[in-house]
């Protein structure tokens, strides 16, 4: 397998994930020529220039020109409370919103450390682009003194119906820079999440008490890349699966954080070479299973938290089951129970098949002929066969139900099967068309990052009566189409990947939220 | 249920989201208000309406609005004092006691934080115990009681009383003013004597609300025989269990309407559509309406029993659909014509929960 075509049409991708850092080297075709696994470090970064060193070996470098990282630094460092920046809040929206101050339903311990002060203050916009009150900039200048009198390292500005009117909070990092210097980190909520005041603020304060552990996690990829003469665009996968430039990514830490899920989803389609499928990923303790649409996992509806606290961000939308290679199977006949607890990674010391006296569902499928390549046969040969097929005959129901509840139609769909525990999935699976076990899939995630998209989105609120609804869409694609373009995406192959209509009850003239999100891969 | 605490708040909110029918607003950012209300002001005192003097005045405050304004817009608080005090001033009169008008959604929980703050007790009653979209939709309309004289007020301090001559008109004169003070306002709205609501307000809704909102809980918890338990206890009816196979929104005169079909998770084809408006008004099961307004239609998300709302259901939503009965209190002449299918423009019977 040779690259063929531009000298410099390589790309790396990274994923550091809570047990392993995955690598892999892929081609403009989309072929894998080189792929590592290590073991995440105490220290992310040291795991990142492990997995490099073992991807490169033997690679010309200077066919690489580009390396994507998703990595769970920023969610870890939230949900360890650890290396958080003390951050001052400044919502413009009074005198509305008085009764809700910032962090209101906060846990009270990332509350006290990471918020340091906070203002309401004159400002915001209404649904229909009127000021709420005029920006008051003596009260912009009061808290920046506050800010520094209570030592606080970024500043985070949120404002009422900003998506849509995002004058106030530019005024107001103006007022802020003014005060404290260009310098000084300010994060505007328009920049960081969609309509919701208390979700996007809450994010913006999560992005500004995440600034100091990203300039680290950037400083130190890009750092590994130089000290691999890697000379590249270095890029950060963000929640959605699509991409940011590093630099960028160093301001907006907080679409960085759940972007886990969403390459292993992508990655494993498109190592299967298909944009529609139900994704199982079977692990130790359980299996995730999920749905691609057009190559983007499909979304949850519920809000998501980050270590408890409320943000709007979406994530994918995923049912978790106790099955996994190390479920534990107790009795049998009508006593048989299956889970829902399990040996987890102990799996590889305390199944049966590897000379421990816990029988797991990996003994059962060694038994059965399913799992081949770990564990010793001989070992499982006295089963009780009863135990062993009524135990499989368990996990084919669960999967059958939980792949035919994800769909969306009848139509039959493909499944992959990944993760170490891949093996317990049967061959064949009512409602699934086939079921695909992709080559490279222990490295999912990495090459999810390697072949991820940059994207552009927008969220506004359209009149209907004003405007037609077409020439709004129209509008409201041409945005999302342009942003994705200036994130980096090939005006050529840029798409429309999402158009999400809210119709606003009671407001005249048609009110309409728009969302729409356009991604293409990269120029 | 003598004293409202700020840890009582999470329960009513579930309840009162499941109680929303799928619309009346999330009722998170109420819940925040309340929390905070509950801790600045102090825990509020539940009273019957029949423990109150019966000439005494009861005044409502609710929001009024847009629900996605609401979400950026967040109330400041002083909105809903100001609706009680302008209309108290308009009255010459000071109320006693606050009640909501609309158990069920976002305005269960804003006259919690009401009370809370103006130091006064709620009546643990409502108009409705359920979410409905306009103002005359409420028991007292039946039992010809106005909605007027009634205010309307905003975070700055404006604020205007509209005397009424019926309670339609009430409706299109709260919602013009709304339009003009940035869609996201106060409004207090059936002053009533304690003895009135005594007579035809629905009695324990608060009650109400906090106990589905217990039993479904326990469902959460996944206690033993807890969903049965749910449903007898609040009478209710499973339906369906099915996953979001069509979805069309539309919005007409102001409405957020939409069909939803699903169809059943067991593969025998089976399907449900529910129409909406705002709220879910009629279910068909395989072309037969089974569930119909003012019964309540209730999403519940298959694997967390979480209430789903009309606004986050979304393709691929694996869902159980229950018939919750409304307040007996409803059934009373004149119901079908305000609150029934046929006020929703249905050329559909109204059908009864089996029982």
């Amino acid at each position: 397998m040779s690259p063929a075509g531009d000298s410099r049409d390589l790309r790396v991708g990274v994923d550091v994930g809570g047990t392993n850092t995955d690598a892999v080297v892929i081609d403009a075709s989309g072929n894998v020529l080189a792929a590592v696994k290590v073991a995440t470090t105490p220290e992310p970064i040291d795991g990142i220039r492990a997995a490099l060193d073992g991807v490169l070996t033997g690679l010309e470098h200077s066919q690489i020109s580009k390396a994507m990282l998703g990595t769970t630094h920023s969610a870890n460092a939230i949900i360890q409370r650890r290396g958080l920046d003390r951050v001052a809040v400044l919502r413009l929206a009074a005198p509305s919103s008085l009764g809700i101050p910032p962090g209101a339903a906060w846990p009270d311990d990332i509350r006290s450390g990471v918020i340091g002060t906070t203002a309401i203050i004159e400002g915001g916009h209404e649904y229909n682009g009127k000021e709420i009150a005029s920006l008051d900039t003596e009260a912009v200048k009061l808290l920046a003194a506050e800010a520094i009198r209570t030592e606080c390292r970024s500043i985070a500005v949120a404002g009422a119906f900003s998506p849509a009117t995002t004058e106030h909070e530019i005024r107001a990092r103006e007022v802020l820079h003014a005060e404290l210097g260009a310098d000084f980190p300010v994060s505007l909520s328009y920049e960081i999440g969609s309509l919701g005041l208390l979700e996007r603020e809450n994010a913006t304060i999560l992005n500004a008490a995440l600034l100091s552990v990203a300039t680290g996690v950037v400083n130190g990829f890009e750092g590994a890349l130089a000290q691999h003469r890697l000379d590249v665009d270095a890029y950060l996968t963000q929640n959605d699966g699509t991409l940011m430039m590093a630099t960028e990514a160093g301001q907006y830490p907080v679409l960085t954080l759940g972007s886990g899920p969403t390459n292993s989803m992508r990655g494993a389609c498109a190592l299967a070479g298909t944009d529609d499928a139900i994704v199982i990923d079977v692990g130790g303790t359980s299996a995730d299973v999920g749905i691609l649409v057009g190559g983007f996992p499909r979304q949850s509806s519920a809000a998501v938290e980050v270590g408890g606290v409320r943000t709007n961000f979406r994530m994918p939308d995923l049912i978790s089951m106790g099955l996994g290679g190390g479920t534990i199977v107790r009795n049998a006949g009508a006593d048989l129970r299956i889970g829902p607890d399990s040996v987890g990674y102990a799996v590889a010391t305390d199944a049966i098949c590897v000379g421990g006296d816990v029988l797991t569902l990996s003994d059962v499928s060694l038994a059965a002929g399913r799992m081949t390549g770990f564990g010793d046969p001989t070992r499982v040969r006295t089963l009780d066969t009863d135990v062993v097929s009524d135990a499989l005959g368990w996990v084919d129901e669960q999967i059958s139900v939980v792949s035919d509840r994800m769909k969306s139609t009848r139509a039959a769909l493909p499944l992959l099967a990944v993760g170490g525990g891949a093996h317990l999935v049967p061959d064949a699976i009512p409602g699934v068309s086939e079921v695909i076990r992709p080559k490279h899939q222990s490295v999912a995630n990495a090459y999810g990052a390697g072949i991820a998209e940059a994207s552009g989105s927008i969220d506004r609120v359209y009149s209907y009566d004003t405007t037609s609804r077409e020439e709004c869409l129209d509008d409201a694609r041409a945005l999302a189409t342009d942003a994705a373009v200036r994130a980096g995406s090939d005006p050529d192959q840029v798409r429309i990947t999402t158009v999400t209509e809210v119709p606003m009850t009671y407001v005249p003239g048609g009110g309409c939220r728009v969302m729409v999100k356009a991604a293409g891969p990269l120029a | 249920m003598d004293l409202l605490t700020h840890d009582d708040i999470e329960t009513l909110c579930l309840g009162a989201t499941l109680l929303g029918t799928g619309g009346g607003g999330d009722p998170y950012v109420a819940k925040l208000l309340a929390q905070q209300a509950l801790a600045t002001y102090g825990p509020v005192r539940v009273v019957a309406p029949g423990d109150l003097p019966p000439d005494a005045l009861v005044l409502t405050t609710a929001v009024i609005g847009a629900p996605t304004v609401t979400l950026e817009k967040i109330p400041a608080g002083t909105e809903f004092v100001g609706s009680v005090e302008a209309l108290a001033s308009y009255l010459g009169k000071e109320p006693v006691a606050i009640m909501s008008i609309e158990v069920g959604g976002l305005n269960t929980l804003v006259p919690v934080a009401t009370a809370a703050e103006m130091g006064l007790p709620i009546v643990n009653a409502d108009a409705m115990r359920r979410a409905f979209p306009q103002i005359e939709m409420t028991v007292f309309t039946l039992a010809g009681l106005p909605a007027g004289p009634l205010s309307i007020a905003d975070e700055k301090g404006n604020q205007c009383v509209f005397r009424t001559t019926n309670n339609h008109v009430a409706e299109s004169l709260a919602r013009a003013a709304v339009i003009q003070l940035g869609m996201a306002n106060a409004i207090s709205c059936y002053p009533l004597t304690a003895g009135q609501i005594d007579e035809h307000g629905i009695h324990g809704s608060l009650t109400y609300c906090g106990e589905v909102a217990r039993l479904l809980e326990a469902v959460q918890r996944a206690d033993e025989g807890a969903w049965e338990r749910f449903l007898s206890e609040s009478g209710s009816v499973e339906f369906f269990r099915g996953k979001v196979v069509d979805l069309d929104r539309r919005t007409t005169a102001g409405f957020a309407r939409s069909t939803v079909i699903l169809e059943d998770l067991d593969g025998t084809g089976s399907t449900m559509r529910i129409e909406v408006q705002n709220e879910n008004l009629i279910a068909f099961r395989d072309g037969d309406a089974v569930i119909t307004t003012p019964n309540l239609i209730c999403l519940l998300d298959c694997e967390t029993f979480d209430p789903v709302t009309t606004e986050y259901v979304a393709y691929g939503n694996r869902v159980i659909v229950i018939g919750m009965p409304c307040a007996p209190e409803w059934h009373r002449p004149g119901m079908l014509e305000l609150v029934g299918p046929e006020a929703f423009g249905y050329d559909v019977d109204f059908v009864d929960l089996p029982r």
